[in-house]
C-alpha cells in the first residue's frame, strides 16, 4: 500500500475546456453547501455535530465517504496491481466486522452517553488526566493526517493537471477552510454525501471499460492467473502458516492483526469517523450508521481492485524497473488511457473531491475536540455558547494553516501510506486499548486510562523511533516496522492498564452506568421514532446482514 | 464537583443546546443538491456522448462512455429529486420560528 511520491510526466491528462468546466461547478457547488448550510448553525452543537439531527443515510453515506479518501482509492488500486484479489481483505474482513461492531455493541454507550466526541467519553469512564491526553493526542494525529492528505492530493494534481504543488495546496486548502467554517459540521457531512456519488461516477467507468478492455473478468483472471499465478486471483490460497506469498501474511496475522487490532482501532475509535454517527438525529439512526455505510463499503473493493488488476494485465512490469509507472499510477493510468473528455472530467472531480473528503473529515473533527474538550473544559471555562462558535470558526482557520504546514512536512517521507500507518500505531491503537478495556472491564480503574494510554503511546513510539529507527531490532521494512509498533502499543497499554487497576481504586458503579458493558442508562433505550419499526431499519438485522454478505463474497474467490 | 466530571452535568448541557438547535429546522435537504448537480452533469455528459468523435469512441474500448455515464447520472439525478417530491423532509417542529435574516435559500 504506497501512495504515490511522486507521478510519471506521461500521465498529464488531456483535459481540455469540457473537463475544467465540470470541476468548475463542482467547486461552485461545494462553496454553495457551505453558504447554505451557515444559516442552520445557531448553537455550539450545530456547529460541532449538526445538532444531533441528521437522518440515517446521510450520515452513513458521510462515514463511508470520509474514510474514502484519495489515498484510500489509490492506495487500494496500487495494492490490488501488486498483491492482487487479497486486497479483499482489508474491506471483507478489515472493515465490515469492525463497523458491524461500532453499530451493534458501542453504539449505545456513545450516543446514550450524550458525549460529543470520543475523548468526551474517555472523561466519562475514566478521569481528566485522560480526557486531555487523548485530546491533545487526537488533535495532533488529526492535523498531521490532514497534511497528509493535502499533501497527495498536491502530487496527484501536479501530476495529472500540471498545477504546481503549492496551487494545489493552497486551493484545496482554502474551499475547505471556505465550507467548514460557514456551515460547520452539517457543511462537512453534506459535502461528503455529495462526494461519495461523485466518486462513483469516476471510479465505475473506469472499471467497465477497463474489464471490456482486457476481455472481461475471464480474460482479466485468464491472463493474470497465467503471468502471476493462481493465487494472485484468489483471498485465501498461499495464506496458510509457514507457506510464502507476497504479501508476507498468513491467515492467523489477516485476522488478527488486520481484522481485529488495526481494523477496531480505526473503525472504532477514531472520532473522525464516530463523528460522523454522533450526529444523527437518535439512536436508532447513530447505530444505522456503520451499518448503513457496511453495504457500500463490501462493494466498493471491486471498484479499486479491478482498475489495479487491468493496470497489472495492461502494464505487466507495472511498479518494477522495467517501467516508468508505479503500482500508485494505475488508477491515473487507465484515466488517461481509456476516457475520453468529459467523463474524464467527472474522474478528475471525483478524485479531488476524495482528497478533499479525506482532509476535511480530520479538520472537522479537529475543531470539535480541540475547542470543546480542550479550550472549553481547561483554557476558557464557562463563557457563553456564541463565544465557543466564534472560537470553533477560528480553529478550524488555525487547524488547515497548521495542514499546510504539516503536508510539507509529509513531502519528507519517501513512502506516504507507510507515514499514515505509523501515525495510526502511534496514536489510534493506544487509544483503542484503552477503550476497550474501559468498556468491557468494570474494574478499570480511575487511572488506569491516562496510564495506559501513555505507556501504549509511548511504546509504539520507542519501537519505531529507538528500536527500529537505530537499528537495535532487524525489521525488514516500515510497514512491517509499524506493525511491530502496533502490536507493542496495544500489549504495553493492556498490561499497564490492569497493573494500574490492580493498585487504584475502581471507579464507583452508580459513576459507570451507560458507559460500561453490561450496565444501563435511560439513554441507551429510546421508543423507536415513528417509521423506524420497518424490518429495514433493524440495527440487527442490517448489521448481521452484512457480515453474511461479506462473508459470502470471500466464497467465489476462496477456491 | 467531585473528581470526576459528572455525567448528568454533561447530559443537561447536551439536552439544553439540541433544544435550543437549529439544524433541524433550517438546515436545507441535501437530496435538492445532489438531485441538481448529477441532472447538470448528466446533461453535459449526454450531450458530450451525443457529439463524440470516432476517436473518442476507440479510446474508450469502443464504447460511447460519455453518453452511458450521462444518462447514468441524470438517472441519479432525477432519482433523488423524485424521491424529494415524494417524501419531503417532515416539516419543522412547533416552536421553532425560522428567524428573518435568513439567507435566501
Amino acid at each position: 500500500m504506497q501512495t504515490p511520491t511522486y507521478l510519471s510526466a506521461e500521465l498529464r491528462l488531456p483535459t481540455n475546456w469540457l473537463d475544467y468546466t465540470i470541476l468548475g461547478i463542482y467547486f461552485l457547488v461545494v462553496l454553495g453547501i457551505g453558504f447554505a448550510a451557515r444559516r442552520s448553525v445557531k448553537t455550539s452543537l450545530d456547529f460541532f455535530l449538526s445538532g444531533r439531527s441528521l437522518p440515517a443515510w446521510v450520515t452513513g453515506l458521510a462515514f463511508i465517504a470520509a474514510n474514502l479518501g484519495a489515498t484510500e482509492i489509490l492506495g487500494m488500486a496500487a495494492n490490488s496491481a501488486q498483491y492482487g484479489v487479497y486486497t479483499t481483505h482489508w474491506y471483507w474482513i478489515g472493515a465490515i466486522p469492525a463497523m458491524v461492531f461500532l453499530g451493534l455493541v458501542m453504539m449505545p454507550f456513545y450516543y446514550g452517553s450524550k458525549v460529543r466526541s470520543v475523548p468526551e467519553f474517555l472523561l466519562m469512564r475514566f478521569d481528566r488526566a485522560a480526557h486531555l491526553l487523548s485530546s491533545v493526542l487526537f488533535a495532533f494525529a488529526a492535523i498531521l493526517i490532514a497534511g497528509v492528505n493535502l499533501y497527495a492530493l498536491a502530487i496527484v494534481v501536479e501530476a495529472l493537471l500540471g498545477w504546481p504543488e503549492w496551487v494545489a495546496i493552497v486551493v484545496a486548502g482554502f474551499f475547505v477552510l471556505a465550507y467548514i467554517t460557514l456551515g460547520g459540521l452539517s457543511s462537512a457531512i453534506y459535502n461528503e454525501v455529495l462526494q461519495f456519488f461523485v466518486i462513483l461516477a469516476a471510479l465505475i467507468p473506469i472499471t467497465v471499460l477497463g474489464l471490456k478492455k482486457v476481455g472481461g473478468w475471464d480474460g482479466l483472471s485468464d491472463s493474470l492467473t497465467k503471468s502471476h499465478g493462481a493465487d494472485f486471483m484468489t483471498s485465501w490460497g498461499g495464506t496458510g502458516i509457514g507457506s510464502d506469498n507476497p504479501l508476507g501474511a498468513n491467515w492467523l496475522t489477516i485476522v488478527l492483526g488486520l481484522g481485529f487490532v488495526l481494523s477496531f482501532g480505526y473503525w472504532t475509535t477514531n472520532f473522525a469517523e464516530v463523528q460522523r454517527a454522533l450526529s444523527a438525529k437518535n439512536l436508532s439512526a447513530a447505530q444505522r450508521t456503520p451499518l448503513i455505510a457496511a453495504f457500500p463499503k463490501i462493494f466498493i473493493v471491486f471498484l479499486v481492485m479491478i482498475p489495479g488488476l487491468v493496470a497489472a494485465v495492461l502494464v505487466p512490469k507495472i511498479g518494477t524497473s522495467g517501467s516508468d509507472l508505479q503500482y500508485n499510477d494505475a488508477i491515473p493510468y487507465l484515466m488517461s488511457q481509456l476516457l475520453p473528455n468529459g467523463v474524464l472530467g467527472i474522474a478528475v472531480t471525483g478524485l479531488l473531491a476524495a482528497f478533499m473528503a479525506g482532509m476535511a473529515a480530520n479538520v472537522s473533527s479537529f475543531n470539535t475536540v480541540f475547542t470543546t474538550d480542550i479550550w472549553a473544559k481547561y483554557v476558557v471555562k464557562g463563557r457563553e455558547d456564541e463565544y465557543y462558535v466564534r472560537f470553533g470558526r477560528l480553529i478550524t482557520a488555525v487547524g488547515v494553516l497548521a495542514s499546510i504546514g504539516t503536508a510539507f512536512l509529509a513531502r519528507s517521507f519517501s513512502n506516504i501510506m507507510a507515514y499514515l500507518q505509523t501515525l495510526f500505531s502511534f496514536f489510534n491503537v493506544p487509544m483503542f486499548v484503552v477503550f476497550i478495556i474501559g468498556m468491557f472491564w468494570k474494574r478499570a480503574s480511575m487511572k488506569s486510562g491516562f496510564w495506559g494510554l501513555l505507556a501504549g503511546t509511548t511504546a509504539a513510539m520507542v519501537n519505531y523511533f529507538v528500536l527500529y529507527k537505530q537499528d537495535i531490532i532487524d525489521i525488514p521494512s516500515d510497514q512491517g516496522a509499524n506493525f511491530v509498533s502496533a502490536i507493542a502499543g496495544f500489549v504495553a497499554g493492556a498490561v499497564v492498564m490492569v497493573a494500574v487497576s490492580l493498585f487504584t481504586a475502581p471507579k464507583p458503579t452508580q459513576e459507570l452506568q451507560g458507559l460500561v458493558y453490561g450496565t444501563r442508562s435511560p439513554g441507551m433505550t429510546e421508543p423507536p421514532a415513528p417509521g423506524d419499526e420497518a424490518w429495514y431499519r433493524k440495527p440487527a438485522l442490517l448489521g448481521w446482514g452484512a457480515v453474511v454478505l461479506a462473508a459470502a463474497c470471500y466464497i467465489p474467490f476462496s477456491f | 464537583m467531585s473528581e470526576f466530571y459528572s455525567e448528568k452535568d454533561l447530559q443537561r448541557e447536551v439536552t439544553e443546546l439540541q433544544g435550543k438547535s437549529a439544524t433541524a429546522a433550517r438546515l436545507f435537504d441535501i437530496r435538492r443538491i445532489i438531485g441538481g448537480l448529477f441532472v447538470i452533469y448528466g446533461v453535459i455528459v449526454t450531450i458530450a456522448g451525443f457529439t463524440a468523435s470516432d476517436a473518442d469512441i476507440d479510446k474508450a474500448a469502443g464504447v460511447n462512455i460519455n453518453l452511458w455515464t450521462g444518462l447514468g447520472m441524470l438517472l441519479l439525478g432525477l432519482f433523488f429529486l423524485a424521491w424529494l417530491k415524494l417524501r419531503p423532509a417532515a416539516p419543522a417542529p412547533p416552536g421553532v420560528e425560522p428567524e428573518g435574516d435568513d439567507l435566501a435559500e
